[in-house]
């Protein structure tokens, strides 16, 4: 049954709520939390949309690694090896997406003027979207690992390795839903936000070092991809889970991370609060 | 005693189109005051702003003795609002969607739950109280957003649109539980573009037409200025309708308005009714409907503004749009 129903036994009738007289931090945290109950609800009730989400990564790993692998690196296992971490982080920041998409969908349908018509903290349902997210990001990552463990894949780094690659790639994706967010706020409709938030995760995602070396590049592509925030992303979770130093790209995981966050977290937060 | 709604001088534009152009509106505390106007008046812009989701750009409200924009927070500890769409969870069962609002109203877990079962008894959900909303129908949807906006006891309660889109019976049933929200001394702001509900349910109405109040009043007060009654009379030939128009004209002195084959004249004095009967006998005019009746709202509106509530005139095309609506003899 529901989350509801754990609570405990109903007596007497409903008395009236105290509702503070203003907003603090505890019950802004409070009212979060609550929201965040919602978004958990919501994971439970649509499985298939984790499952959906997960699906492509799934595949991904089984056909890449057995369908280039041979071709790439002469070893599909070496090429499992090298691309899981890069799915993983893939699939994560096209999770993000969804973010903005639910945001959306939410505003459209006129949820989160009953929340703002209600006594709560602004932000709330905001942070109750975002908080919910992590956890599908979660998820995610679980999945897909999950997968390539099933297929072989046994990092060196163990599960310290896999602990701290899947901290680094959801430190990015935290940041990365910020941008989702704005875009949830700016564009009209959840389909919008979805054509645009794919539109250029391609470009990201690709232009990587996910699938191949970024020495392999073509120059402009190559400088591209050594720019690219998700290629710092993907080697900082490579040397994690090889157990190699991975310092560097941490360094760089950490700038973008702040720099994306310093520019969408206000951005997106102003939008909330002019849009939803 | 005080209003629960005293709104003065309400602006407010999007990019550079005034949706509202000075909205001045009283709800007396205990009553309901309707907001009567077509598509596109302004009267969603007003309840938003009413209920602190928007902010004027100029003029001021106060609801429940609290400023909208300067105390949003105890304003909002006061009101219910269901908007025009169902604002309700569609992953989320009845059930937990009321006890989410509860929990964020500051109930404890067990009080929330019993409240969110008194309101889904109250509204006929309890059989589908642990059903995902999503397969809810249309009227089951409604009367979820409508307990969702009960949970914390509002005093005020803003329904925009409420009906919109709902079958009769579906209809009939949200009007009775408005009814006896006010019975219990809620305050209820409602807005619609049906005239037959403000007629129904509202104390005291206020005619919102392109963004600003062009009349107030108690429904009986609207009605009387558009005439006392209104004579209808439909020929038996449809071809000699417009024959029929200028007679009536001729009697009436009123603009005559031709429609469904019939037509229509206010009329104060209606001792006017044998004088139309007798020069349509000379006329041979055959008569299928000859009726004295009090005016619909639809009238009234027309009266009002020029322009029938169902039929929204694009700016710049009002005159023209109310001119179709006219037959003239």
């Amino acid at each position: 049954m529901s989350a509801v129903d754990t609570a405990e036994p109903a007596g007497g009738t409903a008395t009236a709520p105290v509702v503070t007289a203003r907003i603090t931090p505890l019950s802004t945290v409070q009212h979060g939390a609550l929201l965040t109950w919602r978004s958990l609800l919501k994971i439970k009730r649509n499985p298939e949309e984790v499952l959906g989400l997960t699906f492509m990564p799934l595949m991904f790993v089984a056909l890449f690694v057995f369908v280039f692998g041979e071709a790439m690196m002469g070893d599909w296992r070496a090429y499992r090896d090298l691309i899981t971490p890069g799915i993983i982080a893939q699939s994560v920041i096209f999770a993000t997406i969804g973010t903005g998409v639910a945001l959306n969908t939410d505003i459209e349908k006129g949820i989160f003027d009953r929340f703002r018509s209600l006594p709560i903290a602004r932000s709330a349902p905001l942070i109750g979207a975002i908080l919910g997210d992590l956890v599908r990001y979660l998820l995610t990552v679980i999945m897909v690992m999950l997968v390539a463990v099933v297929i072989g894949y046994r990092p060196e780094g163990g599960v310290p390795g896999l602990l701290a690659a899947t901290a680094v790639v959801m430190v990015f994706a935290f940041a990365l839903c910020w941008l989702s967010a704005f875009m949830g706020m700016l564009l009209r409709t959840p389909m919008a936000v979805n054509i645009f938030g794919s539109v250029w995760m391609f470009p990201l995602t690709f232009g990587s070092s996910a699938f191949v070396p970024t020495d392999q590049m073509p120059g402009f592509m190559q400088t591209f991809a050594e720019v690219n925030p998700v290629t710092h992303v993907i080697n900082a979770m490579r040397e994690l889970l090889a157990a190699e130093p991975a310092g560097e790209s941490l360094l760089w995981v950490a700038i973008w991370t702040a720099m994306i966050t310093a520019v969408f977290f206000p951005l997106a937060t102003r939008a909330y609060r002019r849009r939803a | 005693m005080t209003d629960a709604i005293r709104a003065e001088g309400l602006v407010k534009r999007f990019k550079g189109q005034t949706a509202l152009g000075g909205v001045d509106l009283t709800a007396r505390t205990g009553a309901v005051l309707g907001v009567l106007g077509p598509n596109g008046s302004g009267k969603t812009t007003t309840v938003r702003i009413l209920a602190t989701l928007l902010q004027p750009d100029s003029g001021h409200a106060v609801v429940g003795g609290y400023d909208v924009v300067r105390e949003p927070h105890q304003v909002r500890r006061q009101i219910g609002l269901t908007g025009q769409y169902a604002a309700v969870d569609e992953d989320l069962t009845g059930t937990q969607n009321l006890v989410l609002i509860a929990r964020l109203l500051g109930f404890s877990r067990s009080a929330a739950k019993v409240r969110a079962g008194e309101l889904m008894d109250r509204f006929a959900l309890a059989f589908a109280a642990d059903r995902p909303v999503k397969t809810y129908s249309g009227g089951m949807r409604r009367r979820l957003d409508l307990a969702a906006s009960l949970v914390g006891r509002p005093s005020l309660l803003y329904l925009d649109e409420p009906t919109t889109g709902l079958d009769p019976h579906s209809r009939n049933e949200l009007w009775d539980v408005v009814r006896t929200l006010v019975d219990d001394g809620v305050t209820v702001l409602l807005t619609t573009q049906y005239l037959e509900e403000a007629d129904q349910l509202a104390d005291d109405i206020a005619v919102l037409d392109r963004g600003e109040v062009i009349s107030r009043g108690t429904p009986d007060e609207l009605k009387a200025r558009a005439g006392s009654q209104v004579l209808q009379v439909r020929p038996l030939e449809s071809a000699r309708l417009e024959q029929v128009g200028r007679i009536v004209e001729d009697v009436t002195g009123s603009e005559v308005r031709s429609g469904e084959g019939a037509a229509n004249a206010s009329v104060t004095d209606t001792t006017v009714m044998p004088e139309v009967v007798r020069r349509l006998d000379d006329e041979g005019i055959a008569v299928a409907e000859l009726a004295l009746r009090r005016p619909s709202l639809d009238e009234v509106f027309l009266a009002l503004t020029g322009h029938t509530a169902e039929n929204v005139p694009d700016s710049g095309g009002a005159a023209g749009a109310a001119e179709t609506e006219r037959t003239h003899a």
